[in-house]
């Protein structure tokens, strides 16, 4: 599994890369109570907003981590956002993109260096 | 109410407390406070609608009001600073105030009790500078002190009356507003949760003692500011700075109810506060516009700020308190709208991301209150 900066972890699974946040943004935004997920076959570049989150704090956004097509959207999220807290790196994935080149997962971090990362 | 980011913030006598029940310390009103406990907002929440939470409020202003004179003169001051009917008080007894400003806006909301004799009152944080410098002002014949040393706790919920009659034996039989002392600590039946509950106040240095035994109760948990938050908004409760301020009426902010009788035209000490026309005026005309509770019809939060719309996309208020309600299960917020949209079942618009999402206007509150009457 490879992370982001913004605590968004990308795994591959065949050619595609599925997309979620991980358990320390998940705790973070505390519970989650709305999930807002992207259009199926749309081209989005990386730094795009695509989903939205609620948590009962606040309302923060998940940006695309690199260019692509989302070709499948976890449906099951809308209806029960608290699958966010409960398994954040699990059955609550976001979505998953079809990309060019899986080489591009390269430049994140490995769950070494991410943990590093949030100390 | 106004975060003072940037000023030295205060620490709570009970700091080390929360910090070890794992509280997240956060800035709210000048202080480091806990907004949430290990649990997070949700389940806190829940806990003290089903079980009891312990609130530690001590950034809230206690203030004594002592007659220089008579308490019948010291009444009839603070009566001319709010809408309300002070002098009909019983001993033993709270109500619920505002401090209201010459253009009829609210400068504070406070609970005062009487206590026999001297009046004990207890304001919002963000305000207490203001309000005590307020009425030392307009009070010339009576003596302004600001309690110190005391810390202010809240337990609430269902299982508070048992919890607190466990520490403190005799609770039990007090109801809804009323106050009582034993020794140095000072206890009303109120709160601000909706539930039934016990507000304490008592001296700082016996404050984590008494904190540590209702933490031993069964059932009794620490609840921080997040799930407060959301309990009174489930209650229909307003948050000082955000749905009242220096230019909501009483009347607008859809508070009539604390204007007893003898304040409105016709009673017995009709008027005399501050903004007296405007609010007199609009209890009688009807005011332009009213608080309402606002349900969102799909699952997404509409928060402070966002815009109301007609089915015509004409602009007709703006939500000032929202989030999502654990124990409704859905979306819940408050905010003004002009009077035509007041009524409950009206169907409007809230704007969200640029998108106009369908919410209808809805009774206050969205959770049964719960007081022992």
């Amino acid at each position: 599994m490879k992370y982001t900066k913004d605590h968004e972890w990308l795994r591959v699974e065949g050619d595609l890369v599925v997309v979620g946040i991980t358990e320390h943004a998940a705790t973070q935004l505390g519970d989650v109570v709305f999930v807002e997920l992207p259009e199926t076959e749309t081209m989005v570049a990386e730094g795009d907003e695509v989903c939205v989150i609620e948590s009962v704090k606040a309302a923060s956004d998940i940006l695309a981590p690199i260019d692509g097509e989302i070709v499948a959207v976890n449906e099951k999220l809308v209806d029960a956002p608290a699958l966010v807290n409960e398994d954040p790196t699990g059955a609550a994935w976001f979505f998953k993109m079809k990309v060019d080149d899986l080489s591009v997962l390269d430049q994140f971090m490995d769950e070494d260096e991410y943990l590093d990362l949030i100390g | 109410m106004a975060d003072l980011e940037g000023d030295k913030l205060q620490r709570l006598g009970l700091h080390d407390l929360h910090v070890e029940f794992g509280g997240k310390m956060v800035p709210f009103a000048g202080y480091e406070m806990p907004v949430q406990y290990a649990p997070g907002v949700m389940k806190e929440h829940l806990h003290t609608r089903e079980a009891a939470g312990l609130f530690d409020v001590s950034h809230m202003g206690q203030v004594i009001l002592r007659p220089k004179g008579s308490m019948a003169e010291l009444a009839s001051a603070f009566e001319a600073l709010m809408p309300v009917d002070v002098l009909g008080l019983a001993e033993g007894r709270q109500r619920y105030g505002l401090l209201t400003n010459d253009t009829g806006g609210i400068l504070d909301d406070l609970m005062f009790t009487n206590r026999g004799d001297h009046l004990y009152v207890v304001v919002n944080a963000a305000c207490k500078a203001e309000d005590i410098a307020h009425m030392t002002a307009r009070m010339p014949e009576v003596t302004v002190e600001q309690v110190t040393e005391r810390a202010l706790l809240a337990l609430q919920g269902p299982g508070a009356e048992a919890a607190l009659e466990a520490v403190l034996p005799g609770v039990s039989a007090m109801r809804f507003m009323d106050h009582r002392v034993f020794g140095d600590v000072w206890v009303s039946r109120s709160g601000y949760t909706g539930e039934d509950g016990f507000e304490i106040s008592l001296p700082m240095a016996a404050a984590e003692g008494f904190a540590r035994k209702l933490l031993a109760e069964p059932g009794v948990a620490p609840i921080g500011l997040g799930a407060r938050d959301s309990l009174r908004l489930e209650a229909g409760l307003c948050l000082y700075g955000h749905d009242i301020d220096t230019t909501t009426s009483p009347i607008e902010a859809a508070l009539t109810w604390a204007i007893q009788k003898s304040r409105r035209a016709g009673g017995a000490r009709e008027g005399g506060f501050p903004g007296a026309t405007r609010i007199l005026r609009e209890l009688a005309e009807g005011p332009e516009r009213l608080r309402v509770g606002l349900a969102p019809e799909g699952r997404a939060p509409m928060r402070e700020g966002v815009e109301l719309f007609a089915p015509n996309d004409t602009p007709v208020g703006r939500v000032t308190s929202g989030g999502f309600g654990p124990s409704v299960t859905a979306p819940i917020a408050m905010g003004y709208v002009a009077l035509a949209f007041a009524t409950p079942g009206t169907r409007l618009a809230g704007e969200v991301r640029g998108k106009h999402l369908p919410l209808t206007v809805a009774e206050l509150p969205f959770h049964p209150t719960s007081y022992k009457r």
